[in-house]
C-alpha cells in the first residue's frame, strides 16, 4: 500500500474504513447526533417544568425522558464523542501512523449505532422506554420494569463492548506506538489523560456489564440478587452500579481535563504549569475514583464508619483536582493570554467546572447530603461538571483543531456568540437549579409546588437558549468545512506545541508513516 | 508500520488488557456479591438477622432490664395473605427463651407458598437478637383458604448495647409461588 494512498471512494469508505481520521469523524458527528437526540429529551423534560402541574407529556413519558436523556447524553454523546477525539488525536500526537488496532477500531464505531437505535426504538414500543432512570437502580429496573428492560440490558452489553474494544486499541497503541523518543512523560497531556481513563473504563465496564446481566437473569431466569424475596439486596445493585459509577464520571471528566491541558498554554503561550503534577494527579483522581462509590449512597443505612471512610475518601480527591485547576491557572498566570473561541471556553470550563467541584465537596459531607440527596442540588452539581466540564471541553476541542483537521477556518465571531450564549444559556438553566434542590425539590418529578415555579421557569428559559446555541455551533461546524476561509498554516494557532501540528494542514489522510524523531 | 517486534507486542498489550475485562466481569460474580453477602453478615447492617437457627448457650437471664420487642408484619406488593402478629409488643428479659406466633391466612381459591424476609431495627440490634425457631427460616406453604400460626422463638443477648430499649423486628411476606411448586410444598408438610 503506497502512502500516498488516498481514502476509497462512495458510502463504502466510511463502512470498511480502517484509518483512524475517518473512524474519528464518524464518532464526532455520530456523538453529535446523539447530542442533538439527548438534548431534544431535555427540552421535552424542561418544556414540562416550565410551569407547575402536568401540561405538555404524562408522567410515564416523562419518566421515559429523564432516563432516555441521562442515557443518551452519558453513553451516546460524551463518551463516544472523547473517543473520537482520541482516534483523531492520539496517533498524531505520539508520531504514529495509525490505531495499533484499525481493524477492532472500525468494529467499536459501528457497534454504536446499532446500539442507540435498538435503544432509541423503545421509545414507540408497548410500554415504553426505559423509565428507571439512566442509575437503574433495582427493583425499580427488574420488578416493576417495562418489558424494553431486556433491550436496555442488551443495550447496555453492547456499549460495553465497544469502550471495552476502544479501550484496549488506545492503550495498545499509546503503549506500542509511541515514535521514537517520546517517552511517557514526554507525551501530551491528552494522551496520558486518555491512557489513564481506558484502564479506568476495561476496569469498570465489565462490572456494569456484570450488573446488567445480574439484572437480566433477575428478570428472566428466576434468579434473586437484587430481590429480597428470594434472599438477595437491592442495595447491593446499587453497590455494584456505583463501583462502576463513580469511576465513570472521572472516564468522561479526564479526557476533558486532557483537552484543557492542551489548550490554554496554546493560548498563554506558555507550557503547561506543573506537567508532572498534572500526570500524577490524574492518576491520584484515577485511583480514589475506586474507593469512593458509596458516597452516592449515603442514605441506604450504612454504619457510621462507612459513611465516615467514604466521606473523608472524597473529600480527598479535591486535592489532586485542585492541583489541576491550579496548573491550568498558574499556566495562565502572567501568560500573553489572547481569548480566541477554544480558550474562552477553556477559561469557561475552568470556571464552572470549579464551581461543580465546589457543590461536589457540599455533597460530600454525609450529613448534610442527607438533605441534598435527590434533589435538585444534585442535578445542578453534576450538570456543572458534566456540561460545562465535559461539553465545554468538548466544544473547545473542535473549535481548536478544526482547522488542522478540514484546512478550513471558522467563523470566530460565530464562535464566540456560540461561547457567550452558552455560558449565558448554562447558567441559567443550572445556578437555580440549586436553590430548588436546597428549597427542596425532588428530581425526576414532572410537577412541583408553587413556590418554585419562578426558579424552574427561569431554568427552562436558561435551557431553551442553552440548546439554541447548539444548533449555532453545528451551523458554524458546517459552514468551516463547506465555506470556511481555507488555512495551510501548520500552526494554526501560533502558541501550539505538539507533533499534530507539524503535518501539513489539513492533515494528510495518512501521517507519521515514518515515525517522526523526538528530541 | 509492518514491524514483526512492534506487532507482537501489540499482540501481548492485547492479550493482558482482555484478561484483565474478563477478570473484572468475574470479580463481580465471585467476588463483590459474597462478599457484600459476608460483610453485611458480620457487620450486622441492613438489619438483615441470621438466617440460620441459634443453637442456645446456657446463660443467665438479666433480669434487671426489660427491653420492648415490637412486630411488625407487612405484605409485600400483591400478596393477598392476611399475615399480622398475634402480640405487637412484647417485653423480655435479655437471656431470657421467648415464645410468640404470627398469624397467616391464604384467602384465595388457590394453594401458594410464601416466604418472609426478617429486618430489625434498630440495625445494631440484628447481632443480638437470635431466634432459635422461626417460619422464615423455611418457606411457608399454605393450601388454598388454609389459615396457620406461625411460630417464632428468640433471645435477646445479655450483651445488647444499653442503650437500645426497643428493638423492632419487621417481617416482609413474599409470594414465591411462582418459584417453587405450591402442591410438592404443601404435601412434604
Amino acid at each position: 500500500m503506497s502512502a500516498h494512498h488516498g481514502p476509497a471512494k462512495g458510502l463504502m469508505r466510511w463502512v470498511l474504513t480502517t484509518n483512524h481520521k475517518d473512524i474519528g469523524t464518524m464518532y464526532l458527528w455520530f456523538s453529535f447526533a446523539m447530542f442533538i437526540m439527548g438534548g431534544a429529551f431535555a427540552m421535552i423534560i424542561r418544556a414540562e417544568l416550565f410551569q407547575p402541574g402536568l401540561q405538555i407529556v404524562e408522567p410515564e413519558f416523562f419518566n421515559q425522558m429523564t432516563t432516555m436523556h441521562g442515557l443518551v447524553m452519558v453513553f451516546g454523546a460524551i463518551m463516544p464523542s472523547f473517543v473520537g477525539l482520541a482516534n483523531w488525536l492520539i496517533p498524531m500526537m505520539i508520531g504514529a501512523p495509525d490505531m495499533a488496532l484499525p481493524r477492532m477500531n472500525n468494529l467499536s464505531f459501528w457497534i454504536l449505532p446499532p446500539t442507540f437505535a435498538l435503544l432509541a426504538s423503545t421509545l414507540f414500543m408497548e410500554g415504553g422506554a426505559p423509565n428507571f432512570g439512566w442509575t437503574f437502580y433495582a427493583p425499580l429496573s427488574t420488578t416493576y420494569a417495562p418489558d424494553t428492560v431486556t433491550f436496555f440490558i442488551f443495550g447496555v452489553h453492547l456499549l460495553g463492548l465497544s469502550s471495552i474494544m476502544g479501550s484496549i486499541n488506545i492503550i495498545a497503541t499509546v503503549v506500542n506506538l509511541r515514535a521514537p523518543g517520546m517517552t511517557y512523560m514526554k507525551m501530551p497531556m491528552f494522551v496520558w489523560t486518555w491512557l489513564i481513563t481506558a484502564f479506568l473504563l476495561i476496569a469498570v465496564m465489565p462490572v456494569l456489564a456484570g450488573a446488567v446481566t445480574m439484572m437480566l437473569m433477575d428478570v428472566h431466569f428466576g434468579t434473586s440478587f437484587f430481590s429480597a424475596a428470594g434472599g438477595g439486596d437491592p442495595v447491593l445493585f446499587q453497590h455494584i452500579f456505583w463501583f462502576f459509577g463513580h469511576p465513570e464520571v472521572y472516564i468522561i471528566i479526564l479526557p476533558a481535563f486532557g483537552v484543557v491541558s492542551q489548550i490554554i498554554p496554546t493560548f498563554a503561550r506558555k507550557p503547561l504549569f506543573g506537567y508532572d503534577s498534572m500526570v500524577y494527579a490524574t492518576a491520584s483522581i484515577a485511583f480514589l475514583s475506586f474507593i469512593v462509590w458509596a458516597h452516592h449512597m449515603y442514605t441506604v443505612g450504612m454504619p457510621l464508619t462507612g459513611e465516615l471512610f467514604f466521606m473523608y475518601a472524597t473529600m480527598l480527591i479535591a486535592v489532586p483536582t485542585g492541583v489541576k485547576v491550579f496548573n491550568w491557572i498558574t499556566t495562565m498566570w502572567r501568560g500573553s493570554m489572547t481569548f480566541e473561541t477554544p480558550m474562552l471556553f477553556c477559561i469557561g470550563f475552568v470556571f464552572l467546572f470549579t464551581v461543580g467541584g465546589f457543590t461536589g465537596v457540599m455533597l460530600s459531607l454525609a450529613p448534610v447530603d442527607f438533605q441534598y440527596h435527590d434533589s435538585y442540588f444534585v442535578v445542578a452539581h453534576f450538570h456543572y461538571v458534566m456540561v460545562a466540564g465535559a461539553v465545554f471541553s468538548m466544544s473547545a476541542a473542535i473549535y481548536y483543531w478544526l482547522p488542522k483537521w478540514c484546512g478550513k477556518m471558522y467563523n470566530e465571531n460565530m464562535g464566540k456568540a456560540h461561547f457567550w450564549i452558552s455560558f449565558v444559556g448554562f447558567n441559567l438553566t443550572f445556578f437555580p437549579q440549586h436553590f430548588l434542590g436546597l428549597a427542596g425539590m425532588p428530581r425526576r418529578i414532572p410537577d412541583y409546588a408553587l413556590q418554585f415555579t419562578d426558579f424552574n421557569t427561569m431554568s427552562s428559559i436558561g435551557a431553551f437558549i442553552y440548546g439554541a446555541s447548539q444548533i449555532l455551533f453545528l451551523f458554524n461546524v458546517i459552514h468551516t468545512i463547506m465555506a470556511g476561509k481555507p488555512t495551510s498554516e501548520e500552526k494554526t494557532w501560533e502558541g501550539a506545541e505538539g507533533l499534530e501540528w507539524t503535518v501539513a494542514t489539513p492533515a494528510p489522510y495518512h501521517t507519521f508513516t515514518t515515525p517522526p524523531d523526538v528530541k | 508500520m509492518a514491524n514483526v517486534s512492534v506487532n507482537s507486542s501489540i499482540t501481548k498489550t492485547v492479550g493482558k488488557l482482555s484478561i484483565v475485562a474478563v477478570a473484572m466481569f468475574a470479580f463481580v460474580f465471585v467476588v463483590m456479591v459474597p462478599l457484600y453477602n459476608v460483610l453485611c453478615d458480620v457487620l450486622g447492617i441492613n438489619g438483615k438477622t441470621s438466617g440460620e437457627r441459634y443453637e442456645v448457650v446456657e446463660s443467665a437471664v438479666d433480669l434487671s432490664r426489660e427491653i420492648r420487642v415490637q412486630f411488625v408484619a407487612t405484605n409485600n406488593d400483591g400478596m393477598p395473605w392476611v399475615f399480622h402478629p398475634t402480640q405487637s409488643v412484647v417485653k423480655v428479659n435479655p437471656g431470657a427463651v421467648n415464645d410468640t406466633v404470627f398469624f397467616a391466612k391464604n384467602p384465595l381459591l388457590n394453594d401458594m407458598v410464601a416466604q418472609a424476609i426478617p429486618s430489625i431495627a434498630p440495625s445494631r440490634a440484628a447481632d443480638y437478637f437470635h431466634k432459635t425457631e422461626c417460619f422464615c427460616f423455611n418457606q411457608q406453604p399454605l393450601s388454598a383458604g388454609a389459615e396457620t400460626n406461625m411460630p417464632l422463638q428468640f433471645i435477646v443477648d445479655q450483651d445488647l448495647p444499653d442503650d437500645i430499649k426497643t428493638i423492632t423486628l419487621s417481617y416482609t411476606l413474599f409470594d414465591v409461588t411462582a418459584m417453587v411448586n405450591p402442591q410438592a410444598a404443601i404435601a412434604k408438610r
